[in-house]
């Protein structure tokens, strides 16, 4: 398998989220993550982007569509939104925007906190292949990859990274 | 033989003890039951998971606490749940408990809760499903006999995790009737596989099981002496039954020697938890200024339970 397109640099790709996000979100929208890539990115806008932005994180174990197919997997974590739900303007944070199932799940999770005025979706990165109806409003950068490798965040120390691997199974 | 409760991925499948769980799978239940607990926080104490599962309720014997947080937890998983009082009907009229099993597979069910008198009961069951190629539906011992009652291990496990962290420096006292209870059992395997160092057991003679050492734990008669330096005291109730026959002298007599009162909990440590799995006795077993008292762990217990019982529902099923 060949990589069709070279790794963007993690920390270029959230200073351009950033920038795009600054002038145009909400000034006291809340930033809610979705674990774990996704809830270190909403972690560092919550610190760069200016405004009032309370910052949540939410894991999406228990609404994901593949339950049937792969029950419950190891390390599911707890949902944190420190705010009201009802009436709040939400953006909604991802690593790797893909099939868009996640952030679908997230959503679904969303309003069994509340009913949020709007939500928005801002995402490290996006590499195509939607199977759902589904598109980020903010976005780092744009990126191609083969099908069957995934495109995997992670930390060194602070500093956010990029990465490809293996699909275990899709 | 391989562990009926694992499917052939080693994954959880139906849970029937805790006796021989790798403690991976003790630890994915309890870290799993962390979220759930999230849940019942919100205004929406709803997940989607079992959504259209149906979650059968098979109580041969009578337990509404119990019976109740299953049905809570179930529905908070989106599961239909249906509840069958098995002793009023089927059994009197001398269907077998595995033709009840098939009929009720016949009406689709996903997901047995089995409350049995009989010791084996829902592993009879386990083995009955995964032989006739049903193993994509799932057993969960509520209680067999004196056997096992690995749920409630489960959240009393949870609930020592919750306040004390890790098991890996504890010393725990479990007092009473260990002899005639499930719920003692299942905790002493759960605590000694999750690497709790020192287990103990309190009580009179005559409700100790006679070979309870080799389940690895430390056997006390005097109950002072057994409370010296713990951090956790699991209270057990005592069966109005057993008073009737020659195992005790009286509910008095009782009180006195181990029932837990203020002045033989300060001999524990001064952050120590005290737990009961309810219903309790008060004056019997314990005393009210402990139960209501602030080391009392009682009633999150009950919480924790539902978490529990969600997580181990959800595992199995999509397992």
């Amino acid at each position: 398998m060949t990589l069709m397109t070279q790794l963007p640099d993690a920390e270029a790709a959230l200073a351009a989220l950033a920038e795009r996000m600054r002038p145009a979100v909400a000034f006291d929208a809340a930033f809610v993550g979705i674990y774990s890539g996704g809830a270190w990115i909403a972690e560092r806008l919550g610190q760069i982007i200016p405004g009032e932005h309370p910052v949540g994180f939410i894991d999406v174990s228990f609404y994901r569509d593949d339950y049937a197919r792969n029950g419950l997997k190891a390390g599911a974590k707890r949902s944190a939104l420190p705010f009201d739900v009802d009436g709040a303007t939400i953006v909604l944070v991802d690593d790797v925007l893909y099939t868009g199932r996640s952030v679908r799940a997230a959503i679904n999770e969303l309003f069994d906190y509340g009913r949020p005025a709007r939500i928005e979706l801002a995402v490290l990165v996006d590499r195509g292949g939607r199977e759902l109806p589904i598109e980020a409003t903010y976005c780092g950068a744009r990126l191609d990859v083969a099908r069957d490798l995934s495109v995997v965040l992670s930390k060194d120390r602070e500093k956010l990274v990029l990465g490809v691997e293996k699909s275990a199974e899709r | 033989m391989p562990n009926p409760q694992l499917n052939a991925h080693g994954e959880l499948t139906h849970l029937l003890t805790l006796e021989g769980l790798p403690s991976p799978v003790i630890a994915h239940i309890l870290d799993t039951a962390h979220p759930f607990v999230g849940i019942a926080e919100r205004e929406v104490k709803k997940v989607p998971l079992l959504r259209g599962k149906a979650v059968f309720n098979l109580f041969f014997e009578n337990s509404t606490r119990t019976r109740t947080t299953f049905e809570i937890a179930a529905k908070r998983l989106s599961a239909d749940v249906i509840n069958l009082n098995i002793g009023a009907s089927s059994t009197t009229k001398g269907e077998t408990l595995l033709d009840t099993v098939d009929n009720l597979v016949a009406m689709d069910a996903d997901i047995f809760v089995v409350r049995h008198a009989q010791s084996g009961a829902p592993h009879l069951i386990a083995q009955h499903l995964n032989a006739h190629g049903r193993s994509h539906v799932h057993v969960v011992n509520a209680g067999d006999g004196r056997h096992a009652h690995p749920t409630q291990g489960l959240l009393d496990l949870y609930t020592i995790r919750h306040y004390k962290k890790d098991f890996h420096q504890l010393r725990v006292a479990i007092v009473g009737d260990v002899l005639h209870s499930r719920v003692a059992r299942s905790l002493i395997h759960g605590l000694t596989t999750m690497g709790t160092p020192e287990v103990r057991v309190i009580g009179p003679r005559t409700l100790l099981p006679t070979q309870v050492e080799a389940m690895g734990v430390r056997v006390f008669n005097d109950m002072r002496e057994g409370l010296a330096g713990c951090d956790v005291v699991v209270m057990l109730r005592l069966q109005s039954e057993r008073m009737k026959g020659a195992l005790l002298p009286s509910a008095g007599e009782y009180f006195k020697h181990y029932g837990l009162t203020p002045d033989k909990l300060a001999l524990a440590k001064p952050d120590v938890i005290v737990m009961h799995p309810g219903p309790m006795n008060r004056g019997v077993e314990i005393d009210s200024a402990v139960a209501d008292g602030e080391r009392a762990v009682i009633l999150p217990q009950v919480t924790f339970g539902i978490a529990v019982r969600m997580a181990v529902m959800s595992i199995i099923a999509g397992n």
